[in-house]
């Protein structure tokens, strides 16, 4: 009986095609957020990336028992001017998307990622800002950010691109996150960015944030319909 | 500065966008395509080194966030994080979060009757080792009902986001277990074409399941890769 259980130690169930199959190596597939990711990915402060406030989370979808997540701990106050960045998320026939999470990307006022793979000596990094986001949509389809309006950082052949902020989108219905960018009406060096460029002149107006209030930009999401936002293949 | 190295695009396993047979992607997909841009700093980067600060200490045992154990087949599941070259990717955050083993979420909007589970949240977060290695504990979510379509059921999957090296990188998927078959009817799964849909699929491993503790599972997950590898620094610039 023991070479029996010797036998089948250390044996595998039936091989058939699953991750680990060698010839299926390759890019994992994304998948949808789905509608219950509250509790799991934005924390308390993630969309605050100045200050010290609760901006980003939403706790109320689930008990406080089960906050398993960080308390964002800033260190300090970054430099730069202080904005925030606002706006609503649509879907095809303009009803808010209440389930969405948006997430930035940024480079802190002198143009300078927080990233081991931004190794430029010519701008520095912030120690109080790391430049990263995220902010559930509330029951209106709302998100909203505290950042620092991002410098000019360089883009293909040695140009400026334009301030902007790297925004990715994930939802219910959403297989695949979507990727865009805001950019500010109004600011140096829209007529020469490299990825503007790539967009038709008519649909530049949906990476356009305004401002309305000093300090406040507006920039509104549409997954679809007349006014849908430019999203990328990254 | 030299340019940066831009990352590969999505491959043949990506998702379409609408998917009919999935009903939210109807009025949530875009219906203008994606307009290709250049990979500048900003698709390249992404934060790095300041998981602790952003999102808090790891969280690698799901079973053990409260009071008591929480009911269900407890399992590990382990795999690296590695780009479509087979390189580790070190240091990379991956988060998780799934349904109660009777296929419950502790969320708000999750109206299903099966029991909630006191003792679990299903929500944790690691980082990559040196090796781009992961491993967590957790308990076996179960499967659970929706509004799709007529008796539809969701399989068994745990939620997992990785923000890679670079925003190029950024990755949303769900990890599903072998031998469900609820998998081939399940819209979500199937937006993604064979054969790389079985790239979601774990595989149960004898030599990861801890005698008298855990069931294991390996996983492994791949995101994108550079376009080309670039120069070795040779110390002679
Ligand atoms: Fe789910």
């Amino acid at each position: 009986m023991t070479d029996v259980t010797a036998t089948l130690e250390g044996r595998n169930a039936a091989p058939r095609q699953d991750n680990q199959d060698p010839d299926l190596f390759g890019q994992t597939p994304s998948q949808t957020v789905g509608p219950f990711f509250h509790y799991g990915l934005p924390w308390k402060g993630g969309a605050d990336l100045v200050g010290k406030s609760d901006l980003g989370a939403r706790p109320e979808l689930f008990g406080e028992a089960h906050y398993v997540l960080n308390l964002s701990a800033p260190t300090g106050t970054p430099r730069g001017e202080a904005i925030e960045l606002v706006g609503t998320v649509r879907d095809a026939e303009g009803a808010p998307v209440a389930d969405a999470m948006i997430e930035i990307w940024q480079a802190n006022a002198e143009g300078r990622y927080r990233s081991e793979d931004d190794a430029r000596d010519d701008a520095a990094i912030d120690p109080h800002f790391v430049g990263f986001g995220r902010s559930s949509t509330s029951d209106e389809g709302a998100y909203r950010f505290r950042t620092i309006m991002p410098g000019r950082v360089p883009g293909p052949d040695g140009t400026l691109q334009a301030p902007h902020i790297a925004v990715s989108v994930f939802a219910r219905g959403v297989l695949n996150r979507l990727a865009t960018r805001v950019y500010f009406a109004g600011s140096e060096g829209l007529d020469t960015d490299a990825v503007l460029a790539q967009v038709p002149e008519e649909r530049r107006g949906t990476l356009l944030a305004r401002s309305e209030k000093e300090g406040v930009w507006t920039l509104d999401i549409a997954l679809g319909g007349p006014d849908e936002t430019v999203f990328f293949d990254l | 500065m030299s340019a940066p190295v831009s990352y590969r695009r999505g491959d043949a396993g990506m998702p379409r966008d609408l998917v009919p047979e999935y009903r939210s992607t109807v009025l949530r997909a875009p219906q203008q395509p994606r307009i290709e841009i250049p990979h500048t700093l900003t698709e390249t980067t992404g934060p790095s080194g300041c998981w602790d600060r952003l999102m808090g200490k790891a969280a690698a045992d799901l079973t053990a966030q409260h009071r008591g154990e929480p009911i269900g087949q407890r399992i590990v599941v382990s795999g690296r994080v590695l780009d479509e070259d087979g390189r580790p990717v070190p240091d990379t955050v991956m988060e998780i979060w799934q349904a109660n083993a009777a296929g419950r979420y502790i969320h708000a909007k999750d109206s299903w009757d099966a029991p909630l589970d006191p003792n679990f949240t299903g929500a944790g977060r690691i980082v990559t080792d040196a090796d781009g290695r992961y491993r967590f504990t957790t308990i076996r979510p179960g499967a659970y009902p929706w509004g799709n379509h007529k008796n539809a059921w969701r399989p068994a999957h745990i939620h997992l986001s990785l923000l890679g090296p670079a925003f190029a990188t950024r990755l949303v998927t769900q990890m599903y277990f072998p031998d469900d078959p609820l998998i081939e009817i399940d819209p979500i799964a199937n937006a993604i074409p064979m054969p790389y849909r079985q790239r979601m699929v774990s595989r149960f491993d004898i030599a990861t399941t801890q005698p008298n503790r855990a069931l294991g599972y390996l996983f492994d997950v791949v995101l994108k890769g550079r376009e080309q590898t670039p120069f070795e620094e040779d110390g002679h610039d």
